[in-house]
């Protein structure tokens, strides 16, 4: 039986050595390479849910009125996407699960992506040969990130016009060309044509998943090509030699079983946790807004951004050159991957390693990557944590004004902060990881033991 | 009936029976190393396979209904235990029934010679071309033109240049203020610090150009900038809806309540809690905005309807470069 499928595929392809090859390519084991896994995964539960979703949505602003059996709703004026959205919440069986679990797996896809890149980052696994393996992996993210967007502004609730008047005003703020680039995407001054959902809508079911899948391919190709990284666990672990468990029989289970758990956990969690309850936001409409309104967690960077920048446009007389939102919604967001992209490159004009590097550093042995990296996180996150200052005070009471002032102060001061300490944290764990090694030597030749080389 | 007994033993016997199969490769070496068998585990992945089918039965059998409360939780859950089970038997099945090996392999080396042999390969192809400079110019500008011919059609998507879109609002004078059902708005009902939100009568009010805020205060506790003096009939002032910083409705109004140590009243955006006020011609005075809400003159005509008396002081909605720098107009 197997052997008759080999043959007959090897005598139409020849593809009999580059199986067994494949079946016998090897896994170094930590459980930190599975993160990327992960973010696969959800990217192949986000497509097979979101294919479902395309079945009953209609991506139309056309205004009609509600009909249904949800009460609150009936009778308000809403474009057809809405409804159809709502519809398929209410009437389409497992249509709400299938959306909700297409909004989880957003959510867990991008968070899986960011802590995949924070491995690659902290163990150094973006230096050469996989540099260009990083690159696209970054490119994925913010295509991820334009992806989500586009996915919860397709619906036309009240969130998603807020989120998508504050996209158009980003867009419209970048000085000199942003007003065009605005009028030339929405097609009109806001809200925009009724093309502008056709457009939004091909790009988030179609232009944007392409190229998502064709990154992905690429990444995964450089991956296997260069193979594995690998942490150096004994002396047999070398820069020359790859020490893992095979494809198969060893790694295939592991990952189909992987597989299997993140789409348990995304059903699960799709079936049991509401997320964005659509028929709760209301339709869009200009003139109305809602309070208290939070976004999905992989934006709320940008709407921190946003709000702790002080009021100021930069004008020149009558002339307005840099309205605010371009601060926080592009300058800093464009600055943090700016950063992210040129690591590889910095870090080896200021090591000068130019070689090839298959071992990985744990966090520790290069600590000033390390508390370069902390700092940078600590920037991004500080920000992140000023965009949930207003639930802060609906829930505890704090000031929102004092809350933003101190987050003002704070988005300066940590990330230094954050440099020095974790730098001292590195040196200190090296240190003591040193006066280990010397103690029990120390002992074993108080044994009479022979001296260990190491 | 003997027939059925018969079908029956042997399919059990199929299916139970553990035989020990005959090594079909004994006349070469293992590739994969022996390991010992494991029939608690084997239970175990079977029992965990069996659960999985159960459950996917089980979302079936939830799916039929017509209608049923819950039915999304029990939809997830019988779909997720199944995937659960099925997880967990995979990695059962890696942990203990298959054996784990331990294989190296060299890292992959580049490859000079081939570089160059490539390197050298273009070039040679080359050698019959005289004047590779100038082919080579000529190449990029087909590309560059092609390529150029192919974008163009793209401008259709909006009008790139004429951002005079900006500055329309459906506001002139004589223009009468209705409220979302469209019912004209009196002077008269216009309650003391109290939010309403008006439109331009007969206009789209999906227009960022036609939502407004209207709020009453004593004439007293107004402080207009001079030239605006007589733009708030009994106390009665309105600005566009619209934040200046990035388009959201301004939705929330701030009445203080205990005038003495609260704040004064504030016009609040709830995006970045830009924060506007209203009795100082919509003055920024916290949050990111970088210019105040603009203004709507209004009037009162002999039937005691709020009118436009003009236009906005300002350009409506979220800046670009130069927004500063003309008066918005009427649409129509
Ligand atoms: S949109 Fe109003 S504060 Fe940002």
């Amino acid at each position: 039986m197997i052997r008759a499928v080999v043959r007959y595929l090897d005598e139409r392809s020849g593809t009999a050595p580059f199986l067994k090859k494949a079946l016998r390519y090897v896994f170094p084991d930590h459980w930190s390479f599975l993160l990327g896994e992960v973010a696969l995964y959800t990217f192949v539960i986000l497509v097979g849910t979101g294919i479902y979703l395309t079945l009953f949505f209609e991506p139309s602003t056309a205004t009609t009125y509600y009909t249904g059996h949800y009460l609150p709703l009936r009778g308000h004026e809403m474009s057809v996407a809405y409804r159809s959205a709502v519809d398929l919440s209410f009437k389409v069986r497992a249509g709400l699960l299938m959306r909700q679990t297409h909004h989880w797996a957003a959510d867990v896809f991008v968070a899986s992506i960011v802590l995949h890149m924070l491995r690659i980052f902290f163990t150094g696994a973006f230096r050469k040969p996989r540099d260009l393996t990083y690159y696209l992996g970054l490119t994925m993210l913010i295509v991820a990130l334009l992806e989500g967007y586009l996915g919860y502004s397709l619906v036309d609730d009240l969130l998603s016009g807020m989120g998508l008047a504050i996209g158009y005003s980003v867009l419209m703020s970048i000085p000199f060309v942003g007003g065009n680039l605005a009028l030339l995407l929405w097609g009109a001054p806001f809200p925009g044509k009724p093309d502008f959902e056709s457009r939004m809508y091909v790009a988030h079911v179609f232009l944007l998943p392409i190229l998502i899948a064709t990154l992905l391919g690429l990444h995964l190709f450089l991956v296997a090509a260069r193979h594995h990284t690998q942490f150096r666990e004994s002396r047999r672990t070398t820069e020359k030699k790859v020490i893992g468990i095979p494809t198969f029989p060893g790694q295939a289970p592991r990952s189909l079983g992987l597989f299997f758990a993140v789409a348990a956990v995304l059903f699960l969690l799709g079936g049991l946790i509401q997320i964005n309850p659509i028929w709760l936001w209301g339709p869009y409409h200009v003139a109305q807004g809602t309070n208290g309104a939070q976004p999905d967690w992989y934006l709320g960077w940008l709407i921190g951004a946003l709000r702790l920048v002080p009021s100021f446009d930069v004008t020149i007389g009558h002339y307005t050159l840099v309205p605010n939102p371009f601060w926080g919604g592009a300058l800093f967001p464009l600055l943090v991957f700016l950063i992210l992209y040129l690591s590889p490159w910095l870090e080896r004009r200021l090591t000068g390693e130019y070689g090839f590097r298959h071992l990985l550093d744990r966090p520790r042995d290069a600590p000033w990557r390390t508390a370069l990296g902390a700092a940078l996180f600590t920037w991004v996150f500080v920000v992140f944590l000023a965009g949930a200052s207003d639930r802060v005070f609906v829930s505890f009471g704090v000031s929102y004004v004092g809350q933003i002032w101190v987050y003002r102060v704070l988005v300066v001061i940590l990330p230094v902060v954050a440099l020095f300490a974790t730098r001292r944290l590195c040196l200190a764990l090296q240190e003591s990881e040193r006066l280990g090694r010397i103690r029990k030597q120390a002992e074993a030749e108080a044994r009479g033991e022979m001296p260990q080389p190491e | 009936m003997s027939a059925l007994r018969r079908w029956a033993i042997a399919l059990g016997v199929l299916l139970l029976g553990r035989k020990k199969r005959q090594p079909r490769f004994a006349d070469r070496p293992r590739i994969v190393p022996p390991g010992d068998a494991d029939p608690r585990a084997e239970w175990l992945v079977l029992v965990l396979l069996l659960f999985a089918a159960a459950a996917a039965v089980g979302f079936i059998v939830v799916y039929s209904f017509n209608h049923l409360a819950h039915q999304t939780q029990y939809l997830g859950l019988a779909l997720g235990l199944a995937f659960a089970c099925v997880a967990a038997a995979l990695i059962l099945v890696a942990k203990r029934l298959v054996v784990t090996e331990e294989l190296e392999e060299d890292y992959p080396l580049p490859h000079p010679t081939t570089q160059e042999e490539l390197e050298q390969l273009v070039e040679e192809s080359g050698d019959r071309l005289t004047r590779k400079r100038l082919l080579l110019t000529g190449a990029g500008a087909a590309a560059g033109a092609i390529g150029a011919a192919l974008v163009v059609p793209a401008l259709s998507l909006g009008p790139l240049l004429d951002t005079g879109g900006f500055y329309e609002t459906p506001w002139r004078r004589g223009v009468r203020l209705v409220d979302e059902h469209g019912k004209l708005l009196l002077l008269d009902e216009i309650e003391d610090g109290t939010f309403y939100t008006a439109y331009a009568q007969r206009a789209d009010k999906e227009l960022l150009g036609s939502p407004l805020v209207v709020v009453r205060f004593e004439p007293s506790q107004l402080h207009l900038p001079p030239k605006r003096r007589d733009w708030a009939p009994g106390g009665v002032v309105a600005y566009s809806k619209i934040c200046t910083h990035a388009g959201c409705a301004v939705a929330l109004f701030r009445k203080p309540t205990f005038p003495v140590v609260e704040p004064g009243p504030a016009l609040i955006c709830p995006c970045h809690y830009s924060t506007f006020d209203p009795t100082r011609g919509a003055k920024v005075i916290f949050g990111p905005a970088g210019r105040p809400l603009p203004q709507l003159p209004l009037a009162v005509d002999s039937s005691g309807v709020l009118r436009a008396a003009g236009n906005f002081s300002g350009p409506v909605g979220p800046s670009w470069s130069g927004v500063r720098s003309k008066a918005p107009r009427n649409a129509s």
